[in-house]
């Protein structure tokens, strides 16, 4: 789960990472008030929206599609800019590298007091699924794409490795500190902020902290000048301030109605439906319809246990997509009975009148009675013994190859 | 023979109290695992009932493992006390035995809990963890054998073909395609597809090369990290006996997490043709289609002369 820049710099604030002084704003009016309340002459008006880029986005007109502004960041040095700047931004579409074409609308603005920068730094803070640890990353190369500098650069990004036994510790953040050509002042405040960004990364469960860039400013202090920071969903039972910040305008309306009936649902650009069970067979689904020539329409995994209602609900929810020409059905029956599936399959046509073709792939416990289920009844199911055979049969069936 | 789990394996179960735990227990009983009971706190000296008989509830892990001498434990404890079921299960191998398996089934951990937990049980150099996230652990014997986990157990035989998998439904689709060409397994194990996570596919690898039983070995990974690729180098250096591969996700957009917590592209990185390209690169033999996996698996056991 992501948060957006203002919120994550609450939180670093919360835990004693310094920051700037900011206003949350959503509108142009807000965005004014702001700009007086801070008393700085020059402020930063930032686009909050949940991916990376904005700084070298472009604003268009949501329904003309008209340019309006290159950059979803700006500097303002006088409130008539201010003015300009929010105005150009707040319900215009902000398209960025991480956006894709689609772009995002942006609703909510940061208004924020500008500051003195000596040197800007990256530094992230994730878990390393190689090493089972919290990595803590940084580099002087701050305000680049750190991807780029891992590719060209590599000597310039410096790691450290928390045992989870033993926490994070004073010299390797000392270290860290050096590593990046801190002294002083300087090194004092970076090790300070780290201990906060370590322990907020923690206290909340982070799936991933990265502020580029993170500052040093003319009176060597560390500040942290952007903040992306994402949460880990396993941990949302022990969170319960999570639901306040989170932004459901910038999740897919489908997705998070798939999840709350216990459905994993992700749409794609195809036109073949899919409904699985088991994420891995899911996946092996899309991959094979599209070995034969078809698009996947989605990723769909109704889980280990799902009943009737749930593959019901799982129907509806592909048919929403108008793209959708055909669906696979590919169930292989563990603790997931296949005659269950059966009934469920003929229940959900039935009650959505389906008129796409349907192609049914039961394997498992009770395979045998779930196929004579399906066979038995009047519907147009299409029946398949293995997933390519299911895959061949759908692709065929809405008019052949892509 | 098999691997880490023999067909006999006394095995207990946390949370069997609980309808997940009793409903999987009841179904292992069926299979013929060696069920020796379970631990949930606060209701030790109870029984439950599995297949019409009475198996003994202990209060604490220690206690179980010290009342029955198990081999194995199996976990079906909710996410927010799942972590601490494993490091107690963990603790109590070690000090009552100095070793045991801890299969943990329970998805949706979080996952500092589990920097945590894995963290603990490398310091127990006895105990291995299996999961979480998985389907488990299986080894079919002659009459029964050991499920120790979520998987049917009546699709599976006993034979001579390991399979590794991160994910339950396609090592399924895996175990059919090698009684589709009339191979059982040894053992199956389902590493799980969590982002942090115990045992992986290279001790998984090396097992199945020291198995007498373990004639060939069929791989399955999906998006996400780089432990198939790093599986895939180990083996061209250790593993003698055939491997067949399958990777899935080579249809997932970047960025999106697909079912699993650890399938997710990012930055680019942990793609589904990085690994297939590693699978070839290290001479596993690919199917690009689960339901080939059978066709590939036999022609690499006729081209080692093992049909």
């Amino acid at each position: 789960m992501n948060i957006h820049e203002y919120q994550g710099k609450a939180l670093l604030k919360a835990h004693g990472v310094p920051v700037l002084e900011g206003v949350h704003c959503t509108s142009v009016e807000d965005a004014l008030h702001a700009y007086d309340s801070l008393g700085s002459k020059v402020v930063a008006v930032k686009s909050q929206i949940h991916a990376g880029g904005r700084g070298k986005g472009t604003l268009f007109n949501p329904t003309s599609r008209d340019h309006v502004m290159d950059g979803g960041v700006k500097i303002a040095f006088s409130k008539d800019e201010v003015k300009t700047y929010a105005t150009n931004i707040l319900g215009n579409l902000l398209v960025t590298i991480q956006t894709g074409d689609e772009g995002k609308v942006v609703n909510n603005l940061y208004i924020e007091a500008g500051c003195d920068i000596a040197h800007e730094y990256y530094l992230a803070i994730l878990v390393d699924r190689e090493n089972k640890a919290v990595l803590i990353m940084a580099s002087t190369e701050g305000g680049m794409d750190i991807e780029h500098v891992a590719e060209t650069t590599p000597e310039k990004i410096h790691k450290i490795s928390v045992d989870p036994n033993a926490g994070l510790l004073g010299y390797q953040k000392r270290d860290l500190g050096l590593d990046l050509g801190l002294q002083g002042t300087a090194l004092k405040s970076f090790m300070k902020s780290l201990t906060s960004m370590y322990n907020m990364f923690v206290n909340n469960d982070c799936a991933m902290v990265e502020i580029n860039p993170l500052v040093k400013t003319g009176d060597d202090q560390i500040v942290a000048l952007d903040a992306k920071i994402s949460f880990d969903e396993n941990a949302e039972f022990r969170h319960k301030t999570w639901d306040e910040l989170r932004d459901l305008s910038e999740e897919e309306d489908v997705e998070i109605r798939a999840k709350e009936t216990g459905l994993s649902y992700v749409k794609l650009d195809g036109n073949i439906g899919c409904l699985v069970n088991g994420a891995g067979l899911a996946m092996a689904t899309m991959d094979v319809i599209k070995l034969y020539g078809g698009e996947p329409a989605n990723f769909l995994d109704v889980g280990g246990g799902a009943n009737e209602e749930q593959v019901k609900t799982a129907f509806s929810i592909i048919l929403e997509d108008p793209n959708v020409k055909g669906i696979l059905v590919n169930i292989f029956g563990g603790i997931m009975r296949c005659d269950i599936i059966a009934r469920g399959v003929i229940a959900a046509t039935e009650a959505l009148s389906l008129d796409v073709p349907l192609v049914v792939r039961l394997a498992g416990t009770n395979v045998d009675e779930g196929k004579a289920i399906l066979a038995a009844s009047e519907l147009n199911i299409h029946p398949a013994d293995d997933l390519a055979e299911g895959a061949q049969r759908i692709v065929e069936l809405i008019g052949g190859v892509a | 023979m098999a691997i880490w789990i023999e067909e006999d394996a006394k095995v207990l179960v946390q949370g069997i109290t609980g309808k997940q735990g009793m409903f999987h227990a009841d179904k292992m009983v069926e299979y013929g695992t060696n069920i020796v009971g379970g631990c949930t706190p606060g209701k030790g000296g109870n029984t439950v009932e599995l297949q019409g008989n009475p198996y003994p509830v202990w209060n604490s892990m220690f206690e179980a493992i010290q009342a029955t001498d198990a081999n194995a434990t199996v976990i079906y404890v909710p996410p927010p006390f799942a972590a601490e079921a494993i490091m107690e299960a963990a603790d109590a191998f070690d000090t009552v035995k100095g070793e045991g398996v801890v299969v943990c089934i329970t998805e949706g951990i979080p996952t500092l809990d589990m920097v945590k937990a894995v963290a603990f049980v490398e310091n127990r150099p006895g105990v291995r963890l299996i999961g979480p996230n998985c389907p488990g652990i299986i080894t079919p014997g002659d009459n029964g054998g050991a499920k120790i986990g979520i998987m049917p157990g009546h699709i599976h035989a006993k034979g001579r073909i390991g399979i590794v998998s991160k994910s339950g439904t396609l090592t399924y689709e895996a175990v059919a395609q090698t009684m589709s060409i009339d191979e059982g397994q040894s053992t199956c194990v389902g590493i799980g597809g969590d982002p942090v996570n115990g045992t992986g596919f290279i001790e998984c690898l090396a097992a199945f090369q020291a198995d007498p039983q373990t004639a060939a070995i069929v791989m399955i990974g999906e998006i996400g990290g780089n432990a198939e690729q790093e599986a895939a180098a180990w083996a061209a250096e250790n593993v003698t006996k055939p491997i067949v591969g399958f990777v899935a996700g080579a249809t997932a957009p970047p960025g999106k997490r697909m079912g699993h917590a650890g399938a997710i592209i990012s930055g680019g990185k942990g793609t589904a043709e990085e690994k297939f390209e590693a699978f070839e690169a290290a001479g596993i033999a690919c199917a690009k289609d689960p339901s080939e996996l059978g066709a590939v698996l036999l022609e690499s056991l006729k081209a080692a002369g093992l049909r």
